[in-house]
């Protein structure tokens, strides 16, 4: 309990005195996770209206193959990154490994499913509603998907936020591709495993309210703009 | 001067659902102008064959021959489905859709959105969602957006179910209103008033089959088949 005080109060002389490596470290936490999440969510989200609305054969078994991608080994995606962005492997050249958009390539490996899967439940239903009269507007497909997405933003919002909570929290695959160096690559995760592994638990617990603070002031941000906008108050 | 859409020939159409032939053999010439009337008990096959006609369900044997290309008549004909599907917006853009849909822009879209819905009454809550309006409002919202394609040919499945006097009232002038302006009208009702009231023929359904296709007043006086009969009567038909 001593401990959880130290943090505590460590965590808010950090904030009060604008800590520069704190802040750094802050800083490049959301600027890979939230490239991450917008990338994911380009990818994830009309993936997600795209599987709902096309019947093909093995449709079923993609959906099943992405929800099991769902609780996917961060840190065997990091090794798989790792292996391709190394050296020697088959992107070798790109000089992307222990660089912040190696930590973002990762991050987008591990979160699109979730989007994927989340976007594809919150759209089944909408689309269930909305089939005979997009089919008797001869909407084309891909008016289908824009509209799905589109009246579905609400829900598809929730699919990135959970994205998002995902990979701000996630330490395995960016501790590998990233390797955690100060001023390049660190986090605020990839820190607090440092921390702990030194020993210093006041420092490691302050940046770990550090960053549910600023998950929660995130998400509560992103809540806020989009009730604001017209015309979604539902 | 525009090809007209129909008549429209429907030669042996069936749809089979499940190993069960649920409508048809039906042959049908679609042509003139006024209202049809779909009557026929539950099951008895109105909604498919109104979604046949439309193309939104295909048949499983048969032909439906249009006097246009197929593709042009999707594109003059619209459909009111007896929920009405309200799409996740204010009632304007719902009623913009369709054209938004056809390319037309935005601005445009809404202009006319709005003059559509002051004709079927919605003026008042054109800047409210769509999903809080009330059923008879719902409905309207649906025939606005149907109309504002300004379709040669409308269908329409049991558009007053669930209405009360008024609303059904409101619609009922509407259909009126748009057939006087030469669409063609073919809709389902369970209520003998409203195809008293609106009908210029009647179709009776019963069990998939077409039983008769009749004008109206010879419909009620001397109904042509036993099994009209007995449903003109109220008999509970099999």
């Amino acid at each position: 309990m001593e401990k959880i005080w130290e943090g505590l109060t460590q965590a808010a002389m950090l904030i009060v005195g604008f800590d520069p490596d704190l802040m750094e470290i802050t800083l490049l936490s959301l600027r890979v996770t939230i490239t991450a999440t917008l990338i994911a969510s380009a990818i994830g989200l009309p993936l997600g209206a795209w599987l709902v609305v096309n019947r093909f054969r093995f449709r079923r078994v993609v959906i099943a193959i992405i929800n099991a991608l769902m609780g996917l080994p961060p840190v065997v995606v990091g090794l798989f990154v790792y292996v391709l962005l190394s050296r020697s492997g088959p992107f070798g050249v790109l000089g992307l490994l222990f660089t912040p958009t190696a930590m973002i390539i990762a991050q987008v490996i591990i979160i699109t499913p979730i989007i994927v899967s989340i976007s594809h439940q919150a759209i089944r239903e909408l689309w269930a509603d909305y089939h005979d009269l997009l089919i008797s507007l001869n909407a084309t497909r891909r008016q289908r998907i824009a509209t799905l997405i589109m009246d579905g933003r609400r829900a598809l919002l929730t699919a990135s936020l959970a994205g998002f909570g995902r990979a701000i929290g996630e330490v395995g695959a960016i501790m590998i591709v990233g390797g955690n160096i100060d001023h390049a690559t660190r986090v605020l995760t990839t820190a607090i495993a440092l921390e702990t592994g030194k020993g210093e638990f006041g420092m490691a617990l302050a940046l770990g309210f550090i960053l549910i603070g600023l998950a929660i002031i995130v998400n509560l941000g992103v809540h806020m703009l989009s009730r604001t906008e017209r015309g979604s108050r539902w | 001067m525009v090809t007209p859409l129909l008549p429209l020939k429907m030669e042996n159409v069936s749809v089979r659902r499940g190993g069960k032939t649920i409508l048809g053999p039906i042959t049908l010439q679609l042509a003139d102008e006024g209202i049809s009337i779909l009557l026929g008990p539950n099951g008895s096959g109105k909604t498919t064959l109104l979604k046949t006609m439309h193309g939104v369900e295909r048949p499983n044997t048969g032909t439906l021959q249009w006097n246009v290309g197929a593709e042009d008549a999707r594109l003059r004909q619209a459909f009111v489905f007896q929920s009405p599907t309200i799409l996740r917006r204010s009632v304007l853009d719902n009623i913009a859709y369709p054209l938004t849909l056809r390319g037309v822009k935005r601005a445009e879209a809404r202009d006319r959105a709005e003059a559509f819905a002051a004709r079927v009454g919605l003026t008042r809550v054109l800047d409210q969602h769509g999903m809080v309006l009330s059923g008879g409002e719902k409905q309207k919202l649906a025939l606005a957006r149907a109309l504002i394609l300004e379709p040669d040919l409308l269908f329409l499945d049991e558009p007053c179910a669930n209405l009360d006097g008024r609303a059904t009232r409101d619609i009922e002038e509407i259909l009126l209103a748009v057939r006087a302006e030469g669409t063609r009208i073919v809709m389902s009702t369970h209520d003998l008033g409203q195809a008293r009231r609106l009908g210029d023929e009647i179709w009776f359904l019963h069990a998939g089959q077409l039983r008769e296709t009749t004008p109206k007043g010879q419909f009620f006086s001397e109904p042509q088949s036993d099994t009209a009969r007995s449903y003109l009567r109220g008999d509970l038909l099999p």
